[in-house]
């Protein structure tokens, strides 16, 4: 049986390990031996000091009453690594440029530098982490009291025990001590501690490694998964009614935030982060260190509830669960795990509130002291650290306090996720800050004091409440009596769990009054900068505040400022560099805006945004922002976005134009040379005329004893070709006239058939010339369409004679049949002529159609009527085409749409 | 085309064209002047008539169905036996363009329609009397 003075024992080595480790490590450091900043892997491990005790004793305890639901503290912060690595990137980012010490310096540095803010933030973040440190000092003292006292009292009931120092206190000094030593040994750039995240990641291993020792003892022990998870024991853990539910995304939503807003995730994650580029590890190492912590809880709470006695903590079984089965230097390494657990959380969550309260409340307060200022002589860095170590042991006597006020209270759990919920306030303000450039300070104010109020009435209140308190009271009845102030049940919102209530009112309302906050209000100008500073801080921002603010100090009051903030040897260095890169060999560089805005960053590491601001404003001399340049640098931002949206926009519509343009283009050479191919078609048609009118006069002319007969052939040839030429010029124009929409001609109701009988009657001579039968069937419906008759009685008097003329049947006929059918008059023009041969049916209508001209020989025809009549046709909405060909003969086909 | 074996020196003359009226014309012309004419209306006939029977020259119509000028030109020298075969182009396209491509096929001579009576005869006897002996 292992005794309290043994287990003391180990834990004081144990601690006195951590201290040699941090030593060694900050000495490396400080010679210049980057393997702590330079690791990916002890950073993720660092990050995992979000596995704090509840974690590790709370875990176990949480599945063994509610299954599952544990889960969702693990899901939370993987799906924020994994799905959202983008919005940690930008925060780490932002903390790297602007030299973020704290959440609240990063809140209050986005909306203006508003130390108001600050403060919120900060006593917000004090209250939140109060119950969690108080948590963590109940976790050792009761992992203690049950690895050491082996009383059979599971429950950890150490208020009453008196028997010696509590162990709470000794382990608040402990750590205490240790922060002081290794969170405050120096004013370092950027609030890095490489000695204490070395300890940390050393004790994110053995709290990984105890945990997965106990989950194999476990599993070895009971001889496998089967045995340890009997069928009852299946459906105790995995089937519960709440999995999924509400309270289930409701706490995946807490965790998930809890990962962002934690000070102390906030502290290991951005503020100790030493490269961007060490993220990318985290990503997917740290879901991994969360799925390993996760292995073994089931099995641990399962075996707990197989081998302990019913009542048993299951809070505790990761240490009874071994102490049963008498492995007592498991159970002994399982309690160091805690005890790791606990003390890395506390150790990290006093740096970060410590600095939070020392650079938000305490510089302020002390800066506003006359006595304190500039020109006197005392050391601010001196006060600095002593201001930390104050606020350090201030936090510790916070934590052990309220431990020794809520000892009675059980479940671990419960306090922590009440502390979830609170830090989950920060969330609003903080996401606005980073995506939403209009969020301004006073929508912040609002949205984290409303989503304040409503978590410490919703959901502190009721915890702290007991039966007939006057919390109690207001707990059953609501506040002033009033029903639909319940607590837990605001304006009648019932039958919810009660963290599931407090979270949708606080966060609902929290983030409400934020953008009310904000569309209602103004952005001060240096709000303005630092708005466009932190939303666009991957683009290349046009410059820094600097070109906004315009200011002078005199050199050596900078000077003197800078070394008693950031000590001489530092404070020197700055102005060297800062020299040398104005291009200035004394070393002495020029007190420019630009010098200032630098100061002011680097002393804002140590002291946080609006401290520095404050101090900076002591020594400098006229000071204007300009607003316009505000303006400028914000909208430059937007324009840059919107100039080159409009480009991608431009060029989008350049390449339709192009297209457009290479379209037009090659219709334009199509017409081109179809206009060539027209005019030298028109040439030639107009040549073959003239050719035999030129020639036969010659003929005529020269010959003197020519045969009367053949001289009036000659002249009969001659007045043909010239009526042919006649005729061509006037289809010409006609077509020509036609194509380019010139012609105007009257349109009328008319019955199409009138159309047929006239163009029938006109090719009667003809007809009879030939010996051709026409036949005209009429349709046996009247049907109306909307016309030209003459125009109609051309396609069809074109169609018709053609069919005569090329007919050289030795019975010829024509048949004109007419119909209506489906909305349109349809007529046919049929022949028993030979057909069109092989001529392409599109190439029958094209102007100077050829092929049919070799039939037509002799004959007038100027190859434009069917391109005419075609045209013609589509001009009434109607269409011409050729229906059959063959050596049987063809037929063309009008249709024309009817009219109502 | 009638008497054409009674006059053994008169010039055989073949026409390829398709407008019967220059046809009636050309033969009118070319009688006048003493030259005995065969005449075909498309490209294939004038293949087949010249392997048949060689004219002393031909006068080639541009525009012909089944197989056009270029293609009796091109047929004709290439020929074995009539490669020297003197032909007179006659085209109503009257493009530069045209006249080109029929001298780089060995035209003899391009004539653009309307043309002269006269130009046409004195190509043609100029051609006949340079060209194939007569018989």
């Amino acid at each position: 049986m292992l005794t309290a003075d043994v287990v003391v024992a180990i834990a004081l080595g144990y601690v006195g390990l951590l201290f040699l480790l941090a030593f060694l490590s900050d000495r490396w450091s400080r010679k210049g031996s980057r393997w702590i900043s330079n690791s990916p892997l002890i950073y993720t491990l660092s990050i995992s000091v979000y596995c704090t005790s509840w974690t590790f004793y709370g875990a176990v305890g949480s599945a063994a009453r509610n299954g599952l639901e544990f889960i969702t503290i693990y899901l939370g912060p993987t799906l924020v690594f994994l799905g959202w690595w983008y919005l940690l990137r930008k925060l780490v980012r932002i903390g790297q440029v602007n030299r973020i010490s704290s959440i609240a310096d990063l809140i209050s540095s986005r909306y203006g530098k508003s130390n108001t803010l600050a403060v919120m933030v900060t006593l917000m973040a004090v209250i939140g982490t109060t119950p969690y440190i108080a948590l963590q000092l109940k976790a050792v003292t009761t992992s203690f009291d049950v690895v050491s006292g082996g009383s059979g009292d599971l429950l950890g009931n150490l208020s009453g025990d008196n028997s010696g120092i509590d162990p709470a206190l000794l382990v608040a000094v402990g750590m205490a001590l240790f922060t002081i030593l290794f969170g405050t040994r120096n004013l370092d750039a950027n609030e890095q501690h490489p000695g204490v995240v070395a300890a940390i990641a050393f004790e994110a291993l053995v709290k990984l490694l105890a945990l997965l020792m106990v989950g194999l003892f476990v599993v070895f022990s009971f001889g496998g998964l089967e045995n340890l998870f009997p069928e009852e024991m299946s459906r105790r853990l995995l089937e519960r009614e709440n999995v999924f539910g509400g309270r289930w995304a409701v706490l995946t939503f807490l965790s998930a935030t809890a990962i962002i807003c934690l000070p102390r995730e906030f502290q290991v994650t951005v503020v100790e982060n030493a490269r961007e580029s060490h993220l990318r590890t985290a990503g997917w190492l740290f879901p991994a260190y969360l799925l390993l912590i996760c292995l073994f809880i089931l099995p641990i709470a399962a075996a707990g509830l197989t081998r302990l006695p019913e009542g048993a903590n299951p809070d505790m079984f990761v240490l009874t669960v071994p102490m049963a089965a008498n492995q007592e230097m498991l159970a002994l390494f399982a309690f160091i795990g805690g005890f790791s657990s606990a003390t890395s959380m506390v150790i990290v969550a006093c740096i970060a509130l410590s600095i939070m309260i020392s650079n938000h409340i305490v510089m302020p307060v002390v800066l506003r002291l006359r006595w304190l200022r500039l020109y006197d002589s005392a050391d601010l860095k001196t006060l600095v650290l002593f201001s930390r170590r104050f606020s350090i042991l201030l936090i510790l006597f916070l934590g052990l306090v309220y431990y020794r006020l809520s000892a009675q209270t059980e479940a671990l759990a419960s306090m922590g996720l009440i502390a979830f919920a609170g830090v989950a306030q920060f969330l609003p303000s903080l996401l606005a800050g980073l995506y939403w450039r209009q969020a301004t300070a006073r929508g912040a104010k609002l949205g984290l004091m409303g989503g304040v109020v409503l978590w410490v009435y919703t959901l502190l209140l009721p915890s702290l409440a007991e039966e007939g308190t006057v919390f109690g009271q207001i707990v059953s009845n609501g506040l002033f009596g009033w029903e639909m102030l319940r607590p837990e049940a605001l304006f009648g919102m019932t039958g919810f769990d009660p963290l599931v209530h407090a979270i949708v009112w606080s966060m609902t309302a929290n983030t409400a009054l934020l953008i009310a906050g904000s569309l209602f209000s103004e952005q001060a100008p240096l709000e303005r900068l630092q708005s466009a500073l932190f939303v666009d801080v991957f683009r290349n921002t046009p410059g820094d505040e600097s070109r906004a603010l315009v200011r002078s100090a005199a050199i050596d009051d900078l000077r003197l400022l800078s070394r008693r903030i950031l000590g001489a040897d530092a404070a020197d260095r700055q102005f060297r560099d800062f020299a040398l890169r104005q291009g200035r060999d004394d070393g002495v560089p020029v007190a420019d805006t630009a010098f200032i805005t630098h100061l002011e960053r680097q002393i804002g590491g140590n002291v946080g945004a609006a401290s520095a601001r404050v101090m900076i404003s002591e020594v400098v001399s006229g000071e204007t922002i300009s607003l316009d340049e505000i303006i400028r640098m914000v909208d430059e931002t937007q324009q840059v976005i919107e100039y080159s949206q409009a480009l991608e926009a431009n060029s989008r519509t350049l390449e339709q134009t192009a297209a457009q343009l290479r379209q037009a283009n090659q219709r334009l050479m199509r017409l081109d040379t179809e206009k060539d191919d027209f005019l030298s078609q028109v040439s030639h048609e107009l040549r073959t005329p003239m050719t035999s009118i030129r020639s036969f006069a010659e003929a005529l002319l020269k010959a003197d004893e020519m045969p009367p007969d053949q001289a009036r052939r000659f002249m009969r040839i001659i007045h043909d070709e010239s009526l042919r030429l006649t005729s061509l010029l006037d289809d010409i124009l006609d077509l020509s006239h036609l194509e380019s929409g010139e012609v105007r001609w009257q349109v009328e109701r008319l019955d199409p058939e009138t159309a047929a009988i006239s163009a029938i009657a006109a090719c009667e001579g003809l007809a009879a010339e030939t010996g051709v039968r026409v036949d005209h069937v009429p349709a046996d419906t009247t049907a109306a369409i909307r016309g030209n008759r003459d125009r109609l009685s051309q396609i069809l008097i074109n169609l018709i004679s053609n069919a005569i003329k090329y007919n050289d049947s030795p019975e010829p006929w024509v048949r004109i049949e007419s119909r209506v059918e489906a909305g349109r008059w349809r007529v046919d023009v049929r022949d028993n002529g030979p057909g069109a041969g092989d001529v392409a049916p599109d190439q029958l209508f094209s102007k100077f159609a050829r092929g049919w001209r070799q039939i037509a020989k002799g004959r007038s025809g100027t190859g434009l009527g069917l391109a005419i009549s075609a045209e013609i046709a589509r001009r009434h909405g109607g269409d011409l085409s050729l229906t059959e060909s063959s050596e049987q003969g063809s037929c063309f086909t009008l249709t024309l749409p009817v009219t109502q | 085309m009638t008497d054409s074996g009674a006059d053994r020196s008169a010039k055989q003359i073949l026409i390829a064209e398709d407008e019967p009226n220059i046809v009636e014309l050309l033969t009118f012309i070319l009688e006048r002047a003493g030259c005995v004419t065969r005449a075909v209306t498309d490209g294939e006939a004038a293949i087949a008539e010249i392997r048949r029977e060689a004219p002393d020259v031909l006068l080639l119509d541009l525009m012909l169905p089944k197989h056009d000028g270029y293609a009796v030109l091109k047929a004709v020298r290439g020929s074995a036996d009539n490669a020297e075969l003197p032909v007179v182009m006659l085209t109503a396209k009257g493009q530069e363009r045209d006249r080109k491509v029929a001298e780089s096929l060995g035209v003899n001579a391009f004539i653009t329609k309307p043309f002269s009576n006269q130009d046409v005869v004195d190509q043609v006897l100029a051609l006949a009397g340079a060209g194939a002996p007569a018989r």
